[in-house]
């Protein structure tokens, strides 16, 4: 028989059991979640009414830059890696992660990397100000001395991601139980190997570029900078070489994520299983062919506009499959709304109208206006935070009851969906009339045309954020407090062996592998 | 590293206090009458911008369509297959027929869409046979115009005052929309932008004109505008570039041929007369009156209202060495700008005129007491020249 | 033993994977764009020196070639072509002359960057001598004109009929490093 945990704080620095570390990355990205909201809610704040009023247009930037840099590699990319810290060996029937030490290295100089980059705030010259995307020559000869400490950061954190990466593909190929083929696997397994060969090859360019930012600055060298012969743009083409694929290394385990919720409380299976599993692979290779598009006003030649701004219109082809298989999921199923249920079926819409804005944005000629302003920024707040922020908290309300043996407060839950779904609606919708009346993003400032529909998203934004506020209570009342169930099968239509363990999922599960029918 | 802290727990109290009911009394009457109606992108008034207005449009409906058609399964499922409503499940869960179909359909579609899209680009990058070649460079934080060939060159910069930004004086109609000078073109013409950055990216961008393009250091980009309709048309900087992105407004005024013409002559003569007042000897009264105008438009951005600078990026001016030490050291810096920060060499971008007030300004303002305490337009055009 | 331990070996493999992409972006792309660029104008930029035998005049057609330049935010020369435009007929050498003047009181080392637009136009302009081959040192309050030796490529698109040949003066009196290989 299996022995418990270590007690007391050792359990957590020398963790090695993927649940122990899967809670960790939870409340870790949690806590990344409500910092970088806390800048959103400055931004949002300053951009209520024109004119500047509660801070200066330096310390603007850096809000912006820092809510962008945290999100995405504090908030969202976490709290995945927890998820899969968490379900993937229960999902394919292995007694733990396959790396152990390394996953507990992997996360735990996270905390650091982040503490480094937030200390920057607090240093002379301020905090990294130009912008999550740092396009050189702004973050590299303009940029405030705390650089060298935000470039070392994202070493850290993108070393913990590839760490990470490297753990989940030595997990899901080589340590399947007995009989559980690939094609077997639940679609959250896929979309996770998916993602972490993604992360491999995408997360070592951006340790490149940052260092040729940092040799630039400090070696004298010449990669961006146009004096000594290089180039600024060959930046954006490095960055976008990464950063196309990193949006999707956010959104892919949200796909994964909807796969499993959605049959669930259809109590239907998933529709068009491979075909799910083609579309998926398929969206990941298309990633590493588009990143251009992000560049259209860059000056490329007519035949570089055209050519990926075609390639870019293909992703809606496999994209567009996803939805389908979801929606057919649901068609002729027995559905029930509980909150897990209700955040899918919003991530439903909201991720296809972020779908359709990004069609409307493949577009090179509309591009054109499209680019930069706040239509962008209503487009990948619809993609990040209605489809990965929608899909995790989904997923935390799925399985909480198998992670603690109780259940949350389904009313509370439910309250927090509809203020939450109504909230985000009222700050993102508003931006795209924002975007095409003219406003461009980043803007500390902006003219009257643009301040009534601020104003709206500013009070849709302080509301999202006080939701944020209630989903923290509930999770810690179901910890502390939820009703305590043990059916292994927590919810009537769950599938997989996730739900043939115990309820709450002992410390060790599938010591013995189990059998797959 | 204290102001920094206190900054941040003020934004963050500023977040929790900024309640609308509370705030509403204290904001002015700042939304303009149309703000409500500003919910699509603009006709404009080149073809280019017609072009791309439409291209928006049939995507956008198409969209709406494809929406409607599978929001509209969606939702009919939702309703009708509740367990609630006592629905048993089916268990079908692949069909090869139907997942081909929506592969295929979709891809139709895109295809027809790339169409008028591939056409409209074709037109967007035909820069060829010119009326006129304007070169745009983007600096931290405003633009220059030259026109090529013309011998007519200026700066173009945010015309709102620190006070209405800051609230201590209203703010007007185009508030962070007007510029000291903005473009002048002639309507009916095909007129050549060519754009180049002076030191960190920016991106030109007027949205009636469709025209946003990049502005990067070392690089030169091109479009093109042929503007339909006289009129002023306001646009931005759309590319971050650093602190005042959001204060470098773009102005222009597309007037008929004839009104172009005269005041392409009367630039003209402006630049000669403007070398004819580097001569003049000025009393320290002009130029403390001027520098005020200059300083706040060129140089308060970075170093303070009051001379104060930003601790740890921008120098303070107040009590500063420069403006207390010699004369030739301040002027040097001023017109010459410092390597590898964010001084830029002004001489290239004020007049002497200009450069000389705000030099003196700065060595008599707000306490300061150099012992040369007024510098002379001829003294800028000697360190200009190397006299 | 390595290749017994399946997971030690998926480990081994992505490890190769991760450190095959860095080097990738640090060393395979730069050049790469750079070659990229060259061949296809990206970025507006220019071939270095040209010195392949010269093509046939086309006497037929008439391209008018632009000169602008543009100081750098922190460069103080006054910087300007001598010519603004001329008209050439493809093939044809042209030669033309920027003045350069270093205002200030101490010596300094300049260096020009060129781009061309339109971006189709850039691999068909072809200079055989040019100033920003070289870094530019000029003394306090030193003067010079700086040559450029072009001929437009017969092969230039037919629909380009304008091209503009600008310069960037940039100051690189504080770098070091004379190694860099400058793009010209």
């Amino acid at each position: 028989m299996a022995h418990g945990p270590a007690k007391g704080i050792g359990r957590w620095l020398r963790a090695t059991n993927h649940k122990d570390i899967g809670t960790m990355y939870l409340w870790f990205s949690f806590a990344m979640f409500l910092l970088g909201g806390a800048f959103a809610m400055v931004i949002r704040a300053e951009l209520f009414e024109p004119g500047m009023q509660i801070i200066k247009p330096e310390f603007f930037n850096q809000m912006t830059t820092m809510h962008g840099l945290i999100m995405v590699f504090g908030a969202i990319m976490p709290v995945f890696v927890g998820l899969a810290n968490w379900m993937i060996p229960m999902m394919i029937g292995a007694p733990d992660m396959a790396l152990p030490r390394l996953n507990n290295l992997s996360f735990w100089i996270l905390p650091f990397g982040f503490s480094l980059l937030a200390a920057t705030l607090f240093m002379p010259g301020g905090g990294p100000n130009f912008g999550w995307t740092f396009y050189a020559p702004l973050s590299t000869t303009y940029a405030p001395p705390t650089v060298n400490f935000f470039i070392f950061g994202i070493h850290i954190i993108g070393a913990s991601s590839i760490m990470g990466s490297i753990n989940i593909i030595a997990t899901i190929l080589n340590l399947r139980a007995p009989g559980m083929t690939l094609m077997k696997m639940p679609m959250f397994a896929w979309t996770w190997l998916i993602t972490a060969f993604l992360l491999i090859a995408v997360m070592p360019v951006l340790a490149g570029a940052v260092t040729m930012m940092l040799m630039d600055i400090n070696f004298g060298t010449s990669f961006f900078n146009a004096a000594g012969g290089g180039d600024p743009v060959l930046f954006q083409h490095v960055f976008w070489f990464f950063g196309h694929p990193e949006v999707y290394i956010i959104i892919i385990p949200a796909f994964g994520v909807m796969s499993a919720i959605i049959p669930t409380f259809s109590r239907k299976p998933l529709f068009g299983y491979s075909s799910m599993v083609y579309a998926t692979a398929a969206i990941a290779f298309l990633s590493f062919i588009v990143w251009a598009h992000h560049m259209f006003t860059v000056g490329m030649p007519l035949a570089g506009e055209l050519y990926f701004m075609y390639a870019t219109m293909l992703i809606a082809v496999p994209t567009g499959v996803k939805v389908f298989n979801w929606i057919t999921t649901m068609f002729r199923g027995a559905i029930t709304y509980e909150t897990p249920m209700l955040f899918a079926v919003a991530f439903v819409i909201l991720f296809t109208i972020g779908g359709f804005t990004g069609l409307m944005l493949a577009i090179a000629p509309a591009d054109i206006q499209y680019q930069d302003s706040y239509f962008v920024v209503a487009h990948f707040h619809y993609v990040m935070v209605a489809g990965a922020l929608f899909s995790s908290t989904a997923a935390v309300y799925y399985w909480i009851p198998k992670w603690t043996g109780r259940m949350y407060n389904e009313t509370m839950g439910k309250v927090h969906f509809w203020v939450s779904f109504v909230a985000f609606n009222v700050t993102f919708f508003p931006q795209h009339f924002l975007g095409l009346a003219g406003m461009p993003r980043r803007y500390a400032d902006y003219s009257l045309q643009f301040a009534d529909w601020n104003m709206v998203s500013s009070i849709g934004a302080f509301a999202y954020g006080a939701s944020q506020l209630l989903f923290l209570y509930n999770v810690i009342a179901t910890i502390v407090a939820g009703r305590k169930i043990s059916d292994p099968k927590v919810w009537e239509g769950a599938e997989g062996l996730e739900w043939t363990v115990p309820t709450p999922a002992p410390h060790h599960t599938f010591s013995t592998p189990p059998a797959i029918k | 590293m204290v102001s920094k802290a206190k900054q941040l727990v003020r934004g963050g109290i500023g977040a929790l206090a900024l309640l609308p009911w509370l705030h509403a009394a204290a904001a002015e009457p700042a939304a303009r009458p149309e703000s409500w109606n500003l919910l699509n992108m603009p006709k404009g008034v080149t073809s280019v911008s017609q072009n791309v207005y439409d291209i928006h449009m049939v995507v956008i409906w198409i969209c709406v369509w494809i929406g409607v058609a599978v929001f509209g399964v969606m939702f009919y499922s939702m309703f009708a297959h509740r367990k609630s409503r006592g629905h048993k499940p089916a268990n079908f869960h692949e069909s090869t027929k139907v997942e081909l179909a929506w592969t295929i359909i979709p891809a139709l579609i895109l295809i027809v869409m790339a169409f008028p899209a591939t056409t409209s680009l074709k037109h967007l990058y035909d820069t060829s046979e010119a009326d006129l070649d304007v070169k745009i460079t983007g600096y931290q934080w405003k633009w220059k115009y030259d026109y090529l060939g013309k011998d007519v060159s200026f700066i173009s910069e945010l015309a709102t005052s620190q006070a209405s930004i800051y609230g201590s004086a209203p703010k007007t109609e185009f508030y962070l929309e007007e510029v000291t000078e903005p473009l002048v073109i002639p309507v009916g013409k095909k007129v050549r932008l060519l754009m180049t950055g002076a030191d960190v990216i920016h991106s030109w961008w007027v949205p009636e004109l469709a025209v946003k393009r990049d502005a990067i250091p070392g690089f030169v980009n091109e479009t093109w505008a042929r503007v339909d309709k006289p009129g002023i048309y306001r646009g931005r900087c759309a590319e971050l570039c650093g602190k005042d992105h959001a204060f470098m407004p773009i102005v222009v005024n597309a007037v008929p041929e004839e009104e172009f013409n005269a005041w392409l002559a009367k630039k003209q003569s402006e630049t000669v007369a403007l070398r004819a007042l580097t001569e003049k000897t000025f009393t320290q009264d002009e130029l403390m009156a001027k520098g005020e105008a200059v300083y706040g438009r060129t140089c308060a951005g970075c170093h303070g209202a009051a001379g104060e600078g930003v601790p740890g990026v921008f120098p303070a001016i107040k009590g500063s060495k420069i403006a207390l030490g010699p004369v030739a050291d301040h002027l040097a810096i001023v017109v010459n700008g410092k390597s590898g920060t964010a001084m830029q060499a002004f001489g290239a971008q004020l007049s002497e005129v200009d450069l000389a007030a705000a030099i003196t300004y700065q060595r008599n303002a707000w306490g300061n007491k150099s012992v040369d305490n007024i510098v002379q337009p001829v003294d800028v055009f000697k360190v200009k020249n190397g006299q | 033993m390595v290749a017994k331990n399946p997971v030690r070996k998926t480990v081994l493999w992505s490890l190769l994977a991760g450190v095959t992409m860095f080097g990738f972006a640090m060393f395979v792309m730069p050049p790469l764009y750079d070659v990229f660029c060259e061949i296809t104008g990206l970025g507006g930029k220019t071939g270095g020196r040209y010195a392949a035998e010269q093509p046939e005049v086309d006497q037929e057609r008439v391209v008018k070639v632009q000169f602008v330049t543009t100081n750098n935010s922190a460069m103080p020369w006054e910087f300007r072509p001598l010519t603004d435009a001329v008209r050439v007929h493809p093939g044809e050498s042209h030669k033309v002359e920027f003045y350069a003047r270093n205002g200030t009181e101490r010596d300094m080392v300049a260096q020009a960057i060129p781009s061309v637009t339109p971006a189709n136009a850039a691999q068909y302009l072809q200079k055989t001598q040019c100033f920003c081959f070289d870094q530019q040192p000029l003394k306090a309050g030193a003067e010079a004109n700086m040559p450029v030796v072009f001929f437009i490529d017969p092969a230039l698109p037919p629909s380009v009929n304008t091209v503009t040949l600008s310069y960037t003066l940039f100051d690189v009196t504080d770098r070091q490093s004379a190694a860099v290989t400058a793009r010209n």
